[in-house]
């Protein structure tokens, strides 16, 4: 096997194998960033079906569609669903495809382990959704894994904890692959301080992966002790404390909600410049402010735990750290209102999400402000009103900025520009959608409704019909972005290499549809 | 379901079709109207009938319009810049790239505004967490899925379960409309009861998984942890009835914990109390709900009828057991049985009464002996043996039960 | 056109990462079925690690082949070794998930269950009678009466064990780069059998603690993360020095330059990650 390998790598410029092979032995990042993005796709059509149940049985008070144990599966899957399998694998993916372009490298640093990172995700997947059909059904503890909620799960228990670690073995081997690109295949001239946005909140959120996964991994090794064999990490009565669980799963936890945005952060920058026919506002400040972010994530995680009886000073503590953040991120939001200031926009798809996302996602901040204010948090804490934070910063920040990525540079990787009727429709639809769905949760939680519930009482029922009607506007609308991803791939008007007039950076410089290798020999930065 | 528990009005889908248009017209006329809105849905937090409450509200609304006004701000220049600096109008682009001097304007402003936040944000914490001098103590302790109500100082003692109409109501394809329930989700068969005006000090633990005790007009909530005691307090200042949830996600029937204090003036309370504590009541019948219990030693072994006990079982079954067991006694195989033909509840009553009494150990079946009366255990023994098909004819008294205690 | 050093060595379509997925995949099937009592599972597990074995095998078999001939320039090179660091430091922090059990549970959860901080309650309602030491097994003394380890005997033979093989191996290096062959040899040779070596002892302290003592996973707080703790990093030291005899077969095979060596650097470092962890554990597991 492996003679043949060697044999066959004396030529070296050849395309593609054919057929399945290609995809499952593939090495090439391109094929690997396509991998990706079309996992990360279909998680969020079954994460959103998922949602779609869960917005079914919350249209109107009363259990109509599923009992009350299927429900907290549906809530439980939805979430990890969407965070294992729809956003970090499609900036993951975004990366493959763009990094080595966007940097002036052949292709990542570690192609057969890029490989290996993508492939164990679907297996994963396919791990963790087996456990609807098993007896006692999926895991039903809510995405953050509480023991000892967790522990009483049936046959799914140690299918989770494993289908967890294997998530975070994929995703540490990404970034590894991530770190070690941007270190190491810059091409020449091409000083850190020279790379454009997107490779730098990678490399951070990268760095990011590497300290928090293998705690994710630690702490679900401990429930699975616990569960299996006798341990008493999370039992009073053997000198643990529950309370310690969620400790080190908000140690990963927090910093994972930065790694779902910093990426975005990277992607706006982008974006918002180009559009804006305008350098970006503030290169450097965007640098340290996302350092800064990264830096903060690490030590405000107990915001997430402000009701379980912390002493007085920790509740303090991470109360004033928590604000704090909200510093760099404002830097962020500012720099980029600077970078539209007196640039001449125009508002083609791509911008269209990356203002969206800027109104939006600052909404979503205003209200992680509110929460970090413990008394308030008091009040705040699960209910609707979290629900809606979260959701503000995730589907209207971490998924439009993916789509605004994929509006933007779809024509570089097919040569075919999207239908540009078609994708304003997708952006009017989202956007609308989104807030019907999201914003009447905001008085929900404010009024008293707390979050994993199936039903509630009836003063409750105007504002989540609504919030249904807009999940499922949001939900069908997304059938258009699908049709416009697939259309565009068949054919289309051809794209020219640069694409759009305001361009700017290496992935420019390549022909559209970008070749299977990028760049053999390195271009020179000046 | 053999009595008339369940002949609420039911809903044909039509009518609900229906009722959901109405509803929808309503609401898109609400929208229009939005001050109204905001008086009739709810929109806001309570600002609450505590000190605390009224605190956290202030902070709230206070954190609120200073976002609101740096929204306006960035937003502003935002919309400003969309409309003004736009290809289309012909402008060319300008070619300024970073300043120094803004960037540290624009960190050093949102950080004053932060500083200025917390420190009554501080403030008022400090104030929350102060849970020194109480004038009364209850403990409080979460179970799946209801909660134990124990008043240290006057050795009170009861559980507070989901009421039975909401609890007959909420089950899957149930046809009962909830608009026809009367807070709907939001009743218990029996309240936490306090006085006004005293500082209330709760101790809460937890039996078995976390669980959250969240009233919001009393001001916030605090987790109930198993094998810790965490501490909260309130000092209601206006008489009332407070509803509030579960607010940790606590398994199946999480959504269906409610909590309700009725804040009562000092003498009405001394009174409820003496009724509780004093035995005066009339123990011969467990209150109208029944799980009214309290620790009493008085006996009650008057034989009852077969009708009587069916009666009296079929509800603490449905308050007690339902949720697992599920009312029509088909249980959630594998993880729990059915009554419905079961071995036990078919066979040996000795066991059938032993397991309801001390539970399984290592399951969520608990011991149910602390809780419920004889008579009631006696109700809910003969109810499942006759039940669901399970036509065994047995009649299970009181006094059985006490023998196996 | 053939690899060129002036070229990143960018491989061709390779089934290995199939082959491990799978492997992986078969395995966790098989541990998750055999955990929930059934019988199969075992079946599962074995070929899940009879696959991630040949996947292993396979795997470094093209790399090694690929280095041999040559087709690895420098830059290359540093893509292993930055890879490689990055793979410590992951795991650095899966070992801190655990010492963060041990320092919440000393620092707080025990303590607090003893009465302190605001806790009062917790003792006086719930543990009456418990009083915070450490080592303990809790308030309901989980899993009976035991015995805690000390930290003379037979762990300070073992932290001398695994300091002196953190010296060999420098040796070994030192010798690589001098190009004296035999004393590569003979270093590796020490390091792995040391290596080896500290496990047998931490197996034999296992069992001595098991039936002796009656300390196990099951005592309380103070046995799971003991057992925790020191049984990650024995599986670490066993993966090392796995790894570490390895590379003394193929130093016998005459692999490895001064110049070029990133396996022999990747599987020392690795050991020297080892030992520092160890360092911790003796310090804070058996010491303090
Ligand atoms: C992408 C994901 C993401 C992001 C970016 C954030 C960003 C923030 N989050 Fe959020 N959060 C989540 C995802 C995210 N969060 C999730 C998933 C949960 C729930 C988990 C669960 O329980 O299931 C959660 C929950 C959560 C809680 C716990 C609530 C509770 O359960 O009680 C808190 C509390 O402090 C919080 C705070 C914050 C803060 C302060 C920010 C800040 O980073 C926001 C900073 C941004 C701004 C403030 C706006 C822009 C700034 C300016 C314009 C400058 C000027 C502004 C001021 C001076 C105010 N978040
Ligand atoms: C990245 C993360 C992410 C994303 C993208 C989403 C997307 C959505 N989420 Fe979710 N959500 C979470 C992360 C996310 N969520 C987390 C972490 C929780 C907490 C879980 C917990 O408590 O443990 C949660 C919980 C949560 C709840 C609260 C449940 C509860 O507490 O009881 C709700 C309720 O409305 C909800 C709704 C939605 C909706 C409507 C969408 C929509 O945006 C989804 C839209 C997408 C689609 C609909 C798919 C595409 C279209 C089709 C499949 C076509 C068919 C469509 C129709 C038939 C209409 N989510
Ligand atoms: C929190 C869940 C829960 C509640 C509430 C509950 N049970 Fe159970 N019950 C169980 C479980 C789980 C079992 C199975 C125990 C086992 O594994 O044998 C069980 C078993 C039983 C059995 C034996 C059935 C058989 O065939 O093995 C009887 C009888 C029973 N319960 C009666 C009751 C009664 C009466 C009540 C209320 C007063 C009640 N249960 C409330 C969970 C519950
Ligand atoms: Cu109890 Cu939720
Ligand atoms: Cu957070």
């Amino acid at each position: 096997m492996s003679t043949e390998t060697l044999t066959h790598d004396e030529h070296h410029d050849h395309g593609p194998e054919s057929g399945l092979k290609r995809w499952l032995f593939t090495t090439n990042h391109k094929d690997i960033g396509t991998l990706y993005l079309l996992f990360s796709l279909l998680m969020f059509f079954v994460g959103g079906a998922m949602a779609m149940v869960i917005r079914a049985e919350l249209f109107q008070p009363g259990l109509q569609f599923v009992d009350p144990a299927f429900y907290n599966q549906m809530t439980t899957m939805h979430a990890l669903i969407m965070i294992f399998g729809a956003v970090m694998p499609a900036f993951v993916g975004l990366a493959n495809w763009m990094l080595p372009m966007m940097v002036g490298a052949p292709d990542m640093a570690l192609p057969r382990m890029n490989n290996w990172s993508f492939w164990i995700l679907p297996f994963a997947f396919t791990l963790l959704l087996s456990t609807l059909f098993m007896p006692g059904g999926a895991p039903a503890g809510g995405w953050t894994m509480y023991p000892p909620l967790v522990l009483q799960l049936g046959d799914a228990f140690p299918f989770l904890i494993f289908s967890v670690h294997l998530m975070g073995a994929s995703s540490i081997m990404g970034a590894i692959n991530i770190i070690v690109t941007i270190m190491n295949m810059r091409a020449p001239g091409m000083s850190l301080l020279k790379m454009p946005l997107f490779p730098w909140t990678w490399l951070i959120t990268a760095y990011l992966l590497i300290a928090v996964m293998p705690v994710l991994a630690g702490a679900v090794t401990m429930l699975l002790t616990d569960q299996f064999f006798g341990t008493s990490f999370f039992t009073a009565s053997g000198g643990g404390d529950p309370v310690m669980f969620q400790h080190i799963f908000w140690f990963f936890g927090h910093p994972e909600v930065y790694i779902m945005i910093l990426p975005a952060f990277g992607i706006i920058s982008e974006v918002i410049p180009t559009f804006a026919r305008k350098k970006l506002f503030g290169y450097e400040a965007m640098v340290y402010a996302t350092a800064s972010i990264a830096f903060l994530s690490f030590i405000v995680w107990a915001h997430h735990m402000f009701t379980v009886g912390m002493p007085l000073s920790g509740q303090l503590f991470f109360m004033i750290s928590t604000m704090l953040i909200a510093v760099p991120t404002g830097v962020k939001v500012f720099n980029w209102v600077a970078t539209m200031w007196r640039g001449a926009m125009t508002f083609e798809t791509p911008m269209l999400f990356a203002l969206a996302f800027l109104f939006l996602f600052t909404i979503g901040g205003f209200s992680g402000l509110m929460l970090a204010i413990v008394p308030a948090d008091l009040q705040y804490h699960d209910s609707y009103f979290v629900v809606a934070h979260f959701h503000y910063v995730l589907v209207p920040g971490a998924i439009f900025s993916i789509m605004c990525a994929v509006y933007y540079w779809l024509p570089k990787w097919t040569g075919h520009m999207y239908n540009e009727t078609l994708g304003k429709w997708h952006f009017w639809l989202s956007t609308i959608f989104v807030n019907v769905t999201f914003f009447p949760q905001h008085f929900l939680g404010l009024a008293g409704m707390p979050r994993r519930i199936p039903d509630y009482s009836t003063q409750f029922a105007d504002f989540n019909w609504i919030s249904s009607v807009g999940a499922f506007g949001f939900g069908l609308s997304q059938l258009l972005f699908v049709y416009i991803i697939f259309s565009c791939i068949r054919g289309g008007q051809k794209a020219t290499d640069r694409v759009w007039e305001g361009s700017h950076g290496l992935e420019w410089t390549l022909p559209s549809p970008a070749p299977y290798h990028s760049f053999e020999t390195a271009p020179e930065i000046r | 379901m053999t009595t008339g528990l369940t002949s609420a009005p039911k809903r044909t889908f039509v009518a609900r079709l229906a009722d959901w248009f109405r509803r929808s017209a309503g609401a898109l006329a609400l929208l229009c109207l939005s001050s109204v809105a905001a008086a009739e849905w709810g929109l806001n937090m309570t600002p609450g009938v505590t000190d605390v409450s009224v605190e956290v509200y202030k902070l709230h609304m206070l954190i609120f319009y200073i976002c609101v006004a740096i929204a306006v701000v960035v937003f502003g220049a935002m919309i400003y810049s969309i409309f003004q600096h736009r290809k289309s109008k012909g402008v060319t682009p300008a070619t300024f790239e970073g300043s120094t001097k803004v960037e540290i304007v624009w960190t050093s402003i949102p950080f004053i505004i932060l500083i200025a936040m917390a420190i009554p944000s501080a403030r008022a914490l400090i104030q929350i967490e102060d849970t020194r001098a109480p004038d009364m103590t209850v403990k409080v302790t979460g179970y799946q899925w209801m909660w134990q109500y124990e008043y240290l100082d006057e050795g009170l003692n009861f559980y507070s379960n989901l009421a039975i109409d909401s609890n007959l109501a909420r089950q899957l394809g149930s046809e009962i409309d909830p608009e026809s329930v009367e807070n709907y989700l939001l009743e218990v068969d029996k309240p936490l009861v306090v006085p006004v005006g005293k500082k209330v000090r709760i101790l809460l633990t937890s039996n078995d998984v976390i669980h959250a005790w969240w009233v919001p007009a009393l001001g916030g909530k605090k987790d109930a942890i198993p094998g810790f005691i965490n501490e909260m307090w309130f000092k209601v200042n206006t008489p009332g009835i407070y509803r509030g949830q579960c607010a940790e996600l606590c398994g199946k029937d999480h959504g269906f914990m409610p909590i309700v204090v009725t804040a009562m003036a000092d003498a009405d309370y001394q009174q409820w109390l003496d009724e509780q504590t004093g035995r005066t009541a009339d123990l011969a019948e467990p209150a109208d709900t029944g799980s009214a219990v309290t620790q009493t030693a008085v006996v009650d072994d008057r034989e009852r009828s077969m009708d009587e006990l069916m009666a009296a079982g079929e509800k603490s079954y449905i308050t007690h057991c339902s949720a697992c067991h599920m009312v029509n006694g088909a249980g959630m195989p594998p993880t729990f049985p059915a009554l419905a033909g079961s071995a036990v509840a078919t066979g040996d009553i000795a066991a059938h009464i032993d397991i309801i009494l001390n539970g399984k150990a290592g399951t969520t079946m608990m011991a149910f002996g602390a809780q419920l009366s004889d008579f009631e255990i006696a109700a809910v023994t003969t109810y499942e043996r006759n039940a669901w098909g399970n036509a065994t004819g047995d009649v299970v008294q009181a006094s059985d039960v006490r023998a196996q205690r | 056109m053939a690899h060129t050093k002036d070229q990143y060595y960018v491989p061709h379509g390779s089934h290995w990462p199939i082959v491990g997925s799978v492997g992986l995949f078969l395995t966790m099937i098989g541990a998750s079925s055999m955990l929930n009592g059934s019988a199969t599972g075992k079946f599962f597990l074995i070929v899940g690690i009879g696959v991630l074995m040949v996947m292993v095998f396979g795997w470094f078999g093209v790399v090694i082949r690929e280095s041999v001939a040559g087709y690895y320039n420098s830059q290359v090179d540093k893509s292993f070794r930055m890879g490689m660091l990055w793979f410590i430091l992951s795991e650095v922090m899966f070992f801190a998930a655990f010492f963060g059990a041990l320092f919440y549970a000393r620092q707080y959860s025990i303590p607090w269950i003893g009465g302190e901080g605001n806790n009062f309650f917790t003792n006086l309602l719930l543990w009456q009678g418990y009083e915070s030491t450490w080592p303990t097994n809790g308030p309901a003394e989980v899993g009976g009466d035991y015995e805690a380890m000390p930290p003379m005997g037979l762990p300070a033979i073992n932290t001398a064990i695994l300091l002196t093989s953190g010296i060999t191996i420098t040796i070994a290096h030192h010798a690589l780069k001098d190009m004296n062959r035999r004393i590569l040899s003979l270093g590796l040779l020490a390091t792995w059998l040391l290596g080896f070596l500290f496990v047998g002892l931490q197996a034999y302290e296992y069992m001595h603690a098991y039936e002796a003592m009656n300390l196990t996973l099951g005592s309380g707080i103070y046995g799971s993360t003991f057992y925790m703790l020191t049984g990650f990093h024995g599986l670490h030291v066993t993966l090392g020095a796995t790894m570490l005899l390895v590379i003394w077969l193929r130093v016998l095979k005459g692999h490895f330059t001064p110049e070029n060596h990133f396996a022999f650097e990747a599987v020392a470092w690795y050991w020297h990650f080892v030992d520092v962890v160890w360092l911790g554990l003796y310090i804070f597991v058996y010491w303090l």
